[in-house]
């Protein structure tokens, strides 16, 4: 008898256990929804370098249009075309030109991506403020990235080993600086290849004998001010050019600064009205207002016509 | 006690097909470390045809984004993987059995019940947790030490792994200790032996097996190290040569690029071909972990 | 039995030896301590400074440099709920196959040989699989299912090992009693066994699903994303995680200075997070053993 009562107390937990898991079916049956609000989303994909720009884009035009959903995701320019030709995204952010490789694989998938310059950056070499060294030349940039220069003393500097910070493959600075600076040669395989521009910034930050490369907007802090710890130095196209900072704006804007770049948007095929809307916000002044206060450029004018070109 | 045995051939059946169902779920397991074997056989077969054996296992090259010469060599990554695991276990081993020891021998039950639930929460503790705490206290504390301009190198790596690896060797080590019978630390104790003495020349001998595995396993689980190792060793893909030297281990690797490649392209299937190179290391070291705990067992029975 | 023990004349000597062996492993166990405490100190220092009810409640908001980590949260618990609906009875059933069913054989050493082999596979490895079997194979491309499935897998071998460990407690005589009753298995398993363990199930259940939650590499690529401007409202979204939230707050977020004090809360949400989930296991582990005691 003390045996029954023993197993009618116990058995609650295995009452209890049905209910939950009868609950938790519940719970997953409502959840299997189809239509989800996250369905009509915007989906934004890529450049780490522009996904800060694009992130706040995207929520001063929400605030601004009620009833619009825009989700900006960074994972490098590489990420977001691999998302455009997978089909996971809507729009891709891109730092870089698309490779003719992600063009074939694109075209064999049947996207035809349309590409869209929302920005342009000045791609800035970085080094720790207690770094002597003010100028470099592409030359050099070039050099001291593929590995060949290892000390800094052989430019001018304190003796010292050069402590290289960099983003990964697939990221479209990355990509960019390997196809305009380092004449498409390797990377030193000594290298760091950190998450993000964030990551290069504290890093150079923290180390003497460090140098990185960043997108412009990076090197401002939040209140638009230039970031203690980090020197951003000046490029000079060869040893006997005159040499511009990217926070020069008006070395950017006519091109002397000789690593600029515009900064890329790619849809497959003609751009929905929900993107649409969205690009014709940041192609608008008000947009373009926004790409300037985080740093960045605006576009030129042959940028803008391509744009229209491709909005139709 | 309620209902007695359903009467007929519907009862049997039902109490059939519930043991297949139960038998189903068991087999499960098999099902799914056969499963991910395969998958990722079948995956990382189209690498090494498009890449080669020669290039994958010999070249220290891992460059697929190269304009130059686009590379799939592995070795540099394994090194890095096995040396950063090295170092590890050169640190929590030895701290790890001491501990063992500890909890085994010397330490009163009280004093147990309060180490015992923290060596636990030392296991509980995220392995991106540990990797951020790498990234802004012990890296910056290491290249104050050691007078690097940064910290985020093997040694970082291999002090954070310790640390995570530290949990299991204690629990295992521990649990070989216990194993060994009572006999023996009384026989010992009665010729005179002090516990110390006994602990050293008796019990750990006897439980050298299941330490050994403790080992293993702990190995195991440092190897299979992602978030932690891709945080705090700086992903440099050069050949590691030195502890103080950024690195970049197999995991990290797969982190950083699977998020970015073409699905089905050479670049993707190498990737698979990388993690099937871990899944078997792993799975031998713990297998062998295993067949030592086995021998071990019936060895003290 | 091997020894090489001495009659130990010079008593003194090894007394000293035994001190000093003693001091050794008490200072190794320190050191482990030590470091465990300065851990979680330099997280509470840095994270608690600003924790506040906004953070845990707020979505994030200007690119992240404001606002709270309400969506990580909830999307961490999200996808530990699927993991665990998944898991957990998989995990008992298999665990009840073993203790109750299975005869000693080769099968019975090849399950437990793959589970323990399960256990040890890397994390990374899980989110490769989860990627060719769920987001790609099974087309239910990167979504919260995805990932909770991912790591459904991942844990399974803990809920498996956690499960036949509560089972084993129950005593023989409880099973033998129904059976001689008459019961068939199935009913002397419902009624006589699984009372009794299912709470120490349920503790291991827990333990196992503490570790998913605190996993990243597995929803890297099967369904976590950056940022969302919604939570996720169908088992086919997307969603938003602690642990990866951590990740990118620490290394990629544009704005260093306030993300790191924000990655330094959400760690410390995190931490608090897998130890609240742990201390509820030890807790109901220790009600039941001094249940058993008695």
């Amino acid at each position: 008898m003390k045996r029954q009562s023993k197993i009618k107390k116990h058995q609650n937990p295995v009452a209890r256990l049905l209910t939950a898991g009868l609950s938790l079916i519940l719970l997953a049956v409502f959840l299997v929804s189809p239509a989800s609000a996250q369905r009509k989303m915007v989906q934004i994909k890529g450049s780490d370098t522009m996904v800060n720009l694009v992130q706040i884009l995207a929520e001063e035009y929400m605030d601004k249009n009620p009833g619009t959903a825009l989700a900006v995701v960074g994972g490098g320019s590489g990420t977001g075309l691999t998302a455009i030709i997978n089909g996971t995204c809507d729009l891709a952010n891109h730092s870089r030109d698309w490779k003719k490789s992600e063009l074939d694989l694109a075209y064999e998938k049947g996207v035809r991506p349309r590409i869209f310059a929302i920005a342009v950056d000045a791609l800035s070499i970085v080094v720790n403020e207690k770094n002597p060294i003010d100028t470099l030349t592409m030359a050099q940039v070039g050099s001291i990235f593929r590995g060949e220069i290892k000390n800094w003393k052989v430019l001018g500097g304190p003796d010292g080993k050069i402590s290289l910070y960099g983003r990964q493959s697939n990221s479209g600075t990355y990509s960019f600086l390997q196809e305009h600076v380092l004449n498409n040669k390797n990377y030193s395989p000594e290298v760091k290849e950190m998450n993000g521009n964030a990551q290069i910034i504290e890093a150079v930050t923290q180390d003497a004998a460090g140098i990185g490369y960043v997108g412009v907007g990076y090197v401002y802090d939040e209140q638009g001010q230039l970031r203690k710890g980090i020197k951003v130095l000046k490029i000079k196209k060869d040893e006997n050019s005159p040499e511009y900072s990217p926070l020069d704006k008006d070395a950017v804007y006519s091109a002397k600064y000789a690593i600029s770049r515009p900064l890329y948007q790619s849809t497959n095929g003609k751009p929905s009205a929900a993107v649409s809307q969205f690009l014709q916000f940041e192609l608008s002044p008000e947009g373009q207002a926004i790409v300037e206060r985080e740093g960045f450029f605006r576009i030129g004018k042959d940028l803008i016509e391509q744009n229209e070109k491709n909005l139709r | 006690m309620r209902s007695v045995k359903k009467k007929g051939i519907l009862g049997d059946l039902r109490e059939s097909f519930i043991h297949r169902l139960f038998q189903a779920s068991g087999m499960l397991a098999i099902l799914i470390l056969a499963g991910i074997l395969a998958l990722l056989l079948y995956t990382s077969v189209p690498a090494f045809k498009e890449i080669g054996f020669k290039e994958f296992l010999t070249s220290t090259r891992w460059d697929p984004t190269s304009p130059e010469k686009p590379e799939y060599g592995f070795l540099s990554m394994l090194a890095s993987t096995v040396m950063i695991t090295i170092g590890a276990m050169i640190i929590a081993f030895p701290l790890g059995v001491a501990v063992a020891s500890y909890l085994s021998d010397v330490a009163s039950p009280r004093v147990r019940e309060i180490v015992k639930p923290i060596v636990e929460l030392l296991a509980a503790i995220p392995s991106v947790v540990v990797g951020f705490i790498g990234l802004n206290l012990v890296g910056p504390s290491l290249a104050r030490i050691f007078n690097l301009s940064n910290g985020l190198n093997a040694l970082n790596g291999s002090l954070l792994l310790a640390i995570m690896a530290l949990p299991t060797i204690i629990s295992i080590s521990e649990d070989s200790l216990n194993a060994v019978p009572a006999a023996y630390s009384e026989a010992s104790l009665a010729l005179g032996a002090n516990v110390w003495q006994t602990l050293i020349k008796v019990k750990i001998p006897a439980a050298a097996s299941g330490i050994i595995a403790s080992l293993m396993l702990g190995m195991g689980r440092a190897m299979g190290e992602t978030m932690t190792v891709l945080m705090a060793t700086g992903n440099a893909r050069a050949f590691p040569h030195g502890f103080l030297q950024s690195v970049r281990t197999l995991t990290a690797n797969i982190a950083i690029e699977l998020g970015e490649v073409p699905f089905f392209s050479t670049h993707y299937y190498a990737l698979f071909a990388l993690g099937l190179v871990l899944f078997l290391i792993t799975f031998f070291i713990n297998l062998s972990a295993d067949v030592i705990l086995e021998k071990q067992k019936r060895k003290l029975q | 039995m091997t020894t090489s023990v001495r009659k130990s004349r010079k008593n003194s000597k090894s007394q000293l030896t035994q001190f000093l062996g003693f001091l050794a492993l008490r200072l190794s166990v320190y050191l482990v301590l030590f470091v465990l405490i300065y851990f979680l100190y330099d997280v509470l220092s840095h994270g608690s400074k600003v924790i506040s009810w906004e953070f845990l409640s707020q979505a994030p908001r200007k690119g992240m440099t404001e606002g709270g980590i309400f969506p990580a949260i909830f999307g961490t618990f999200l996808v530990t709920l699927i993991t665990a609906a998944v898991s957990v009875p998989l995990g008992m059933a298999a665990a009840i196959y073993l203790n109750e069913y299975a005869r000693a054989g080769r099968l019975t050493r090849l399950i437990r040989l793959s589970i323990r082999n399960l256990a040890g596979v890397p994390s990374v490895v899980y989110g490769l699989f989860g990627v060719i079997l769920f987001v790609n194979l099974l087309k239910l491309g990167t979504s919260v299912l995805s990932a909770g499935l991912t790591l459904a897998l991942l844990t399974l071998p803990w809920t498996i090992t956690a499960s036949e460990e509560a089972l084993k407690t129950v005593p023989d005589s409880y099973r033998e009693g129904a059976l001689a009753l008459g019961a068939t298995r199935w009913q002397m398993i419902r009624t006589n066994v699984l009372p009794y363990s299912i709470p120490g199930m349920l503790t291991g259940a827990i333990l196992g699903l503490a570790r998913a939650a605190g996993e990243t590499a597995p929803i890297m690529f099967t369904g976590v994303a950056f940022y969302l401007p919604f939570l996720p409202a169908s088992l086919k979204d997307q969603f938003m995680a602690l642990p990866y939230h951590l990740y990118v707050m620490a290394t990629q977020h544009h704005s260093l200075d306030r993300a790191k004090s924000l990655a330094y809360r959400t760690s410390l949400v995190l931490i608090v997070f897998v130890i609240l989930f742990n201390l509820t296991a030890v807790i109901i582990r220790s009600r039941l053993r001094r249940k058993w005691k008695n």
